[in-house]
């Protein structure tokens, strides 16, 4: 342990851990555009920049580790001055699209823009112009909102591993570019949208089928029914429909999905669901009431139990059904019908 | 998998036989690319080149069924180097000279003969396996879909053994689930060997201690698995069947006879959430709700029980599972009813010690790792911490037998099947999603470039591929990702039904699993 001084106050906090970890710790906020816990500190945005008691120059708090009898300054004048510049700096060269850009709501530089007060950037000039980059089936990127703090390209390398994206060029002709600027569909790109899940602001987004405001939605976290990895996730639900998903931290996932998980999710509310039992009179199916299924299904499983005997019975569950609906389907032919005639396609 | 995903993170090397994991289970790929990075080893053995393989320090492309060959081939090698770890097999193991009389037979150059590769690339990968200190393998169906899955199971146990790597973290045996509650639906008792906790049906300890919990007269004989259900419709045995959620008219081996078999039953009710290829054939289907309609609880590939949480209101009329279940149960008189999952899940906890100490409130915020026996465990990391929980870890001697169907003149080609990152399972969901459809919207044949310009199939061409069962028609594509005599069509499609092409010949003695990875098969150009 070391001891620090935060703001005038002592703290004991663990060695070897950044400044930006030790307030976090401590529930003083420091804003930070390009930091994960998961990744190597970066020190791209210079927004969580703190006084150093003793230095001259502010520190990144993300990549400056704590040191016996720091005394560090999280906002004062100086601090605040420079952070105020950064995100200046950032919106001046950012569409002024707010009012319908779809992050907004969750949108980190409007998030800060609005705790440090910028209206609007000073500094006028030229602002990228670039194309959006649409040929992903499920998400975009619009190098006119990017502000360059390398998150998906340290995710897509040192998280997911595939390293489809990097970054173009230098100084304000700097972008993130699939190789030779072709675009995601034709690069490594496995479509997974970890990136999408970790852009601070509008550039990295999801496709959405349907309308809505991050803040019309319920976030329900659940498990991903796409393999036995079970990646924790959030339903985004609207109403009755779930209109998205996102990735949530879970032992298994390190908050990381895969296409399927992230972006599969359309076949919920499809309309070819079926909506009512169905029972097959002359060849054809009919809509039936749950009352007509069940008399039916049950006085079936009498008759033949009756007349053949419990085991020319058999059922198959299923793996992708719930542990309480295989226990319930197993003792139902068990404990019910008398037979241990039931299994599922863990073989297949 | 005896150990937990996030200790893939540290281990020294990975070794990956039969799984494409890049492609099956893209987020536990992640964690073995970040191990690769910090230095970890990779051996990979599969008949395809998969992705992973371009990171390996060996790669044996391996002919599909030689499993057992391979894995007796890296032991002999560590035997004979004197690599394996003396002490752990002392403490820890019986039945090693016996094991060790049968791998004596396997030198390199015998493994490496039958497995069609170089044989010094066996004695590489068995060096590495062995002189890492920490070494985990990760396997799925290219090891368990053969009649010899088992053999090649236990084979893969005795590697394990041999090097001491059971019951250390970031090691261990690792089988990938395919699907996303396969470990618990077996963990519940839908086999016919067990009920819930992997207690035997057959045993009259276990057979009295449910009919008290269930208040119910109950059969002590195993009953029938999938493969032999099918076989006893199609006989005219099974009368009845019930189908919650499977789609055996595109999954299973040797569809024709499934198609039989569904036909024979005199009665079928199929419960789903669409109206699926089995569907089809049934006299009553019942809509089910989704998982986003549902609560619940699903047990990953490591043993962590996890919730499901519902974030909708069942979609039309539809019910969740474990309600329509609940339903029919009363009707049949059961007397106990259900008003939330987690009261089945107490009943769960009440009979599987395993499940012992799993409630709804302590997985509330993070899932618990079974063996988790009671309210104050903390849930198990990995298996066989302290001690091996059998006892001792058995060394099984095991022979390497060849695949049922193998090619002869009029059938030339290996022809194995297995799953792509953009579908799921029979494309019951996947299908129905217009993006995953855009990236993958077909199904394919990978076929070597040298056979394929042999035959004068040119990419994209739609080809005839024909087995003793059935026969389909597919798109090449040409590649060199798969040997010459081996060809590879996933099994997704519903229009392209690579299981008409299967069979369910020499089930797997044990796990009665049929053998989906190796078909014989021709091919012919459409129109010669």
């Amino acid at each position: 342990m070391v001891e620090i001084t935060v703001n005038g106050k002592k703290y004991q906090v663990d060695k070897g851990i950044t400044i930006l970890e030790a307030c976090n710790r401590l529930g003083i906020s420091i804003p930070t555009l390009c930091n994960d816990d998961r990744l190597e500190p970066y020190g791209a945005c210079r927004l969580c920049v703190v006084e150093i008691k003793g230095r001259r120059n502010l520190e990144a708090s993300c990549s400056t580790k704590v040191r016996d009898g720091m005394e560090i300054e999280t906002h004062s004048e100086k601090v605040i001055k420079a952070r105020k510049e950064i995100l200046d700096l950032l919106y001046s060269n950012h569409p002024e699209d707010c009012l319908t850009c779809e992050k907004a709501g969750e949108c980190k530089l409007m998030d800060y823009c609005y705790e440090y007060g910028i209206k609007k950037g000073s500094y006028i000039g030229e602002k990228k112009k670039y194309p959006i980059d649409e040929s992903n089936p499920f998400y975009y990127y619009d190098p006119n909102k990017c502000i360059l703090c390398g998150k998906c390209v340290r995710v897509c390398r040192d998280l997911q591993g595939t390293s489809a994206i990097a970054f173009k060029n230098r100084g304000f002709n700097t972008k993130v570019s699939t190789p030779f600027d072709m675009g995601l569909a034709t690069s490594d790109c496995v479509s997974c949208g970890n990136c999408v899940a970790n852009c601070p602001v509008g550039a990295l987004m999801p496709k959405k089928p349907e309308k809505f405001r991050t803040w019309e939605v319920k976030k329900v976290k659940t498990t991903c029914i796409y393999c036995g990895v079970g990646c924790q996730m959030y339903l985004l639900v609207k109403g009755n429909r779930v209109v998205g998903v996102e990735p949530a931290r879970g032992k298994a996932n390190n908050g990381l999905m895969c296409v399927k998980g992230r972006f599969g999710y359309g076949f919920i509310n499809h309309p070819d669901r079926l909506k009512t039992p169905l029972i097959k009179r002359n060849g054809k199916f009919e809509e039936a009431t749950w009352e007509e299924a069940y008399d039916l299904i049950v006085n079936k499983i009498k008759e033949i139990r009756e007349k053949y005997g419990p085991d020319s019975l058999g059922g198959l569950s299923s793996a992708k059904c719930t542990n309480e609906e295989n226990y319930l389907f197993q003792k139902m032919f068990r404990a019910l019908i008398g037979t241990n005639n039931v299994d599922h396609c863990a073989r297949l | 998998m005896t150990n937990s995903i996030e200790e893939t993170l540290n281990t020294d090397l990975i070794f990956i036989i039969g799984s494409n994991t890049t492609e099956t289970h893209p987020v536990i790929s992640t964690f073995m690319k970040r191990a690769i990075k910090r230095g970890a080893k990779l051996i990979v053995a599969d008949p395809r080149r998969i992705e992973l393989s371009q990171l390996a320090d060996v790669y044996l492309q391996i002919k599909p069924g030689t499993n057992v060959a391979l894995l007796n081939g890296m032991m002999n090698v560590i035997l004979e180097e004197e690599l394996y770890d003396k002490e752990f097999i002392e403490k820890n193991t019986e039945n090693f000279e016996a094991f060790r009389e049968v791998i004596k037979g396997y030198t390199p150059e015998v493994a490496a003969q039958i497995c069609n590769v170089d044989k010094e690339d066996i004695i590489k990968a068995a060096r590495l396996y062995a002189r890492a200190p920490k070494a985990g393998i990760y396997y799925t169906m290219g090891v368990t879909q053969h009649s010899t899955g088992t053999s090649g199971v236990m084979s893969i146990s005795n590697l394990s053994l041999l090097c001491g790597n059971v019951g250390k973290e970031s090691a261990g045996v690792n089988p990938l689930r395919g699907q996303n509650n396969v470990q618990g639906s077996t963990d519940m008792g839908a086999v016919p060997t067990d009920y819930p906790g992997y207690q035997k049906v057959f045993k009259p300890e276990v057979k009295e201690k449910f009919e008290k919990a269930w208040n119910a007269k109950l059969s002590g004989t195993v009953g029938l698995t999938v493969a032999e259900m099918m076989k006893e419709a199609e006989k005219g045995n099974l009368k009845f069947m019930y189908i919650m959620g499977e789609n055996p008219m595109v999954s299973d081996p040797d569809i024709s006879h499934v198609d039989k078999a569904l036909r024979s039953l005199d009665f079928l009710v199929v419960q789903d959430l669409f109206l699926t290829e089995t569907a089809e054939y049934a006299d009553v289907v019942l809509p089910a709700s989704s998982f986003a309609e549902k609560d619940g609880t699903f047990t990953n590939t490591e043993r962590r029980v996890q919730r499901v949480r519902q974030g909708i209101k069942p979609v039309g009329n539809s019910k969740p599972d474990w309600q329509i279940l609940s339903d029919i149960m009363k009707r049949l008189g059961h007397e106990k009813e259900y008003s939330h999952p987690s009261e089945i899940m107490e009943e769960i906890r009440s009979v599987t010690p395993q499940y012992g100490g799993i409630t709804y409130e302590r997985i509330e915020e993070e899932g618990l790792q079974w063996p988790c026996p009671d309210l104050s465990h903390p849930g198990t990391k990995y298996l066989h911490k302290d001690r091996i929980m059998r006892g001792k870890g058995l060394f099984m001697p095991i022979d390497y037998r060849e695949s049922v169907e193998t090619p002869d003149e009029e059938y030339p080609f290996i022809l194995t099947t297995g799953r792509l990152r953009y579908h799921y399972h029979t494309r019951t969901l996947t299908g129905r999603v217009e993006g995953l459809n855009k990236l993958q919207p077909h199904s394919f044949m990978e076929i070597n470039e040298a056979t394929a310009s042999r035959l004068g199939i040119a990419d994209g061409e739609k080809v005839r591929v024909i087995s003793r069962r059935g026969e389909i028609v597919v798109t090449a594509r040409i590649t060199d990702a798969v040997d010459e005599n081996v060809l590879f069509i996933p099994f997704h499609f519903a229009d392209t039904r690579v299981n008409y092409l299967t069979h369910t010949m020499d089930l797997d003695e044990y796990s009665k699993i049929p053998e989906l990875k190796v078909t014989a098969v021709k091919l012919e150009r459409i129109g010669s």
